[in-house]
């Protein structure tokens, strides 16, 4: 069997799989799955300038927050329907990621760690400071009501599910056809020695600003669908947290690897669930095991999978 | 001229590496650079293909001052460049390190392996570059060189690291080159010198100190006392 054939009916595998779970999974690992999936989006929208750009960004909350905000704010003060408020959000995060892209990239290595992190907590300022567009801290629900894209209800579980998944296909989707596509190879190249590929003539900002981009609005869909599907917009989803998380999903599932981002999310997800269920100090369990993971496997879940068994794995 | 530089110089903290160079390169030449170690060789290279910025002074391609133009553009003019420190991408497939510099270019799978044939590592195209020996690493860089199918060809020390037999598969893929390809050669093995170039160029401390052909670089005595010392 061919790589490229491998590499089709493994992640086709998993979609299938996923679409099938919907039917037998319990009600609350089903709720689960369905956000596992939308910050699994996120993570892949990291993934693509982290792992494959080899850029680490701190800020990626000010993406999340800009598609999230986009999509709320227009549906709680312009009164948008719930596709017209996506696409605004996904705007609003494309524009954020070229402005953002535009300052950051002037900077390298820790100093683009700083300004982006620094950025992003401009933006969580901002959301704050405006208190009465946003509900600062405390934030706004997004009613029942306005959640009913083209008639069908976005808080009824299996519909919240279905459009989970959907995000959740088009992004690894993306991302798979980007790091298979000879754009995503010049990323992967400028990971790999930078200078080299500037001296094959490739531009390298420019290159690097469009993988901000593409990163970007990617996490912006994935803000702006969790802010739709779960109902809820706050301040919290800008906040420094919301910049860490993705980078530990992508670190536990595997940087650079397209399933990484999904498995560590599922991973990191299930085990402050489960460790939740047995003491308070649940976040100590957690930070455990990421001790242990980061000593035992630290190419990630996938990327260790990579190394010792499956070396086609895009 | 295809490569022209007038005053090229460059300090590093006060120190001159490169110091008021007038440099002329005909179209289709094979030329020499060489020179002690530390005479500047590599800086100079460095500031044609736009790696460093020269503190003064102004160089031309094709009759275009490229003085300020960023390195990736100098290479879309037909210039390419090949590491003295191997620097291909370890964790890609030999053809993908080829594809890469291919594709900037438009060229396609074609050109890929006969650059890789070429060079002699068809057999090797699947492996990690990372994984093929320092020789073989050396070849790959030359390929991805050959395969932009430069009008300038920058060799930075090619043969450092290769043994006699791939020595001699160099300087006949050289020889092959020549007339269509404008070929500057930074080079440590004389008789890689002696046998390709048409001209040499000998810097020593920044400064050019003789230019001839490989013959009349033989016999000048100030070369000779740059290199074996004056004492």
């Amino acid at each position: 069997m061919t790589a490229a054939r491998k590499i089709i009916l493994l992640h086709g595998g998993l979609l299938a799989l996923l679409f099938v779970l919907q039917f037998v999974l319990p009600a609350y690992h089903h709720g689960n799955l369905a956000r596992i999936m939308v910050l699994a989006s996120y993570a892949i929208g990291y993934n693509i300038l982290f792992g494959y750009t080899g850029l680490l960004s701190l800020g990626h909350a000010l993406f999340f927050a800009a598609g999230m905000y986009g999509m709320g704010l227009s549906i709680q003060h312009l009164g948008a329907s719930p596709a017209t408020a996506m696409l605004a959000g996904i705007v609003v995060g494309a524009l954020v990621s070229v402005v953002l892209g535009l300052l950051a990239l002037r900077t390298v290595g820790v100093a683009f760690m700083i300004v982006t992190l620094m950025f992003a907590q401009a933006g969580y300022l901002t959301a704050l400071y405006f208190v009465d567009w946003t509900r600062g801290d405390e934030g706004f629900v997004i009613q029942q009501a306005q959640r009913i894209l083209w008639g069908i209800d976005l808080s009824d579980a299996t519909n919240r599910y279905f459009a989970a998944y959907g995000l959740f296909a088009a992004c690894l989707l993306i991302s798979l056809w980007l790091v298979r596509h000879p754009f995503g190879k010049t990323l992967i190249a400028i990971r790999e020695n930078e200078e080299r590929v500037r001296m094959l003539g490739y531009d390298i900002w420019a290159h690097k600003l469009a993988a901000v981009v593409i990163s970007g609005t990617i996490s912006a869909a994935a803000g702006a669908a969790y802010g739709l599907l779960f109902g809820y917009v706050g301040a919290s989803f800008a906040a420094v947290p919301h910049s860490i998380l993705p980078l530990l999903y992508v670190l536990l599932g595997g940087a650079g690897t397209v399933l990484g981002p999904f498995i560590g999310t599922l991973f990191m997800f299930y085990l402050i669930d489960l460790s939740s269920g047995i003491t308070t100090a649940h976040m100590l369990i957690a930070g455990v095991a990421l001790v242990l993971l980061t000593l035992f496997a630290p190419q990630g879940l996938v990327g260790e999978l990579r190394r010792r068994v499956w070396r086609w794995l895009p | 001229m295809i490569l022209s530089t007038r005053g090229l110089t460059k300090s590093f903290d006060g120190l001159k590496a490169v110091w008021d160079v007038d440099f002329d390169l005909p179209q289709g030449e094979v030329r020499a650079l060489i020179g002690p170690n530390g005479a500047g060789k590599t800086t100079l290279v460095s500031m044609i293909c736009g790696r460093i910025t020269p503190s003064a002074g102004s160089i031309s391609f094709d009759g275009r001052d490229i003085t300020t133009l960023p390195a990736h553009k100098r290479i879309g003019l037909g210039m390419a460049y090949t590491f003295q420190i191997t620097s291909v991408f370890p964790r890609l497939d030999a053809r993908e390190n080829v594809a890469l510099a291919a594709r900037r270019g438009r060229k396609g799978d074609a050109a890929v392996e006969a650059a890789l044939a070429r060079v002699g590592l068809a057999g090797r195209a699947d492996q990690e570059a990372g994984d093929l020996s320092y020789g073989h690493q050396r070849l790959l860089e030359i390929a991805m060189g050959l395969v932009q199918e430069p009008r300038l060809l920058i060799l930075d020390e090619p043969t450092q690291g290769l043994a006699e037999a791939e020595i001699d598969g160099f300087k006949t893929l050289i020889r092959e080159l020549a007339g269509d390809t404008t070929i500057l050669l930074i080079e440590h093995n004389m008789s890689v010198v002696m046998e390709l170039a048409e001209q040499v160029t000998v810097l020593n401390f920044g400064e050019v100190l003789a230019e001839g052909t490989p013959a009349e670089i033989h016999e000048n005595a100030a070369v000779q006392a740059a290199y074996l010392g004056s004492g």
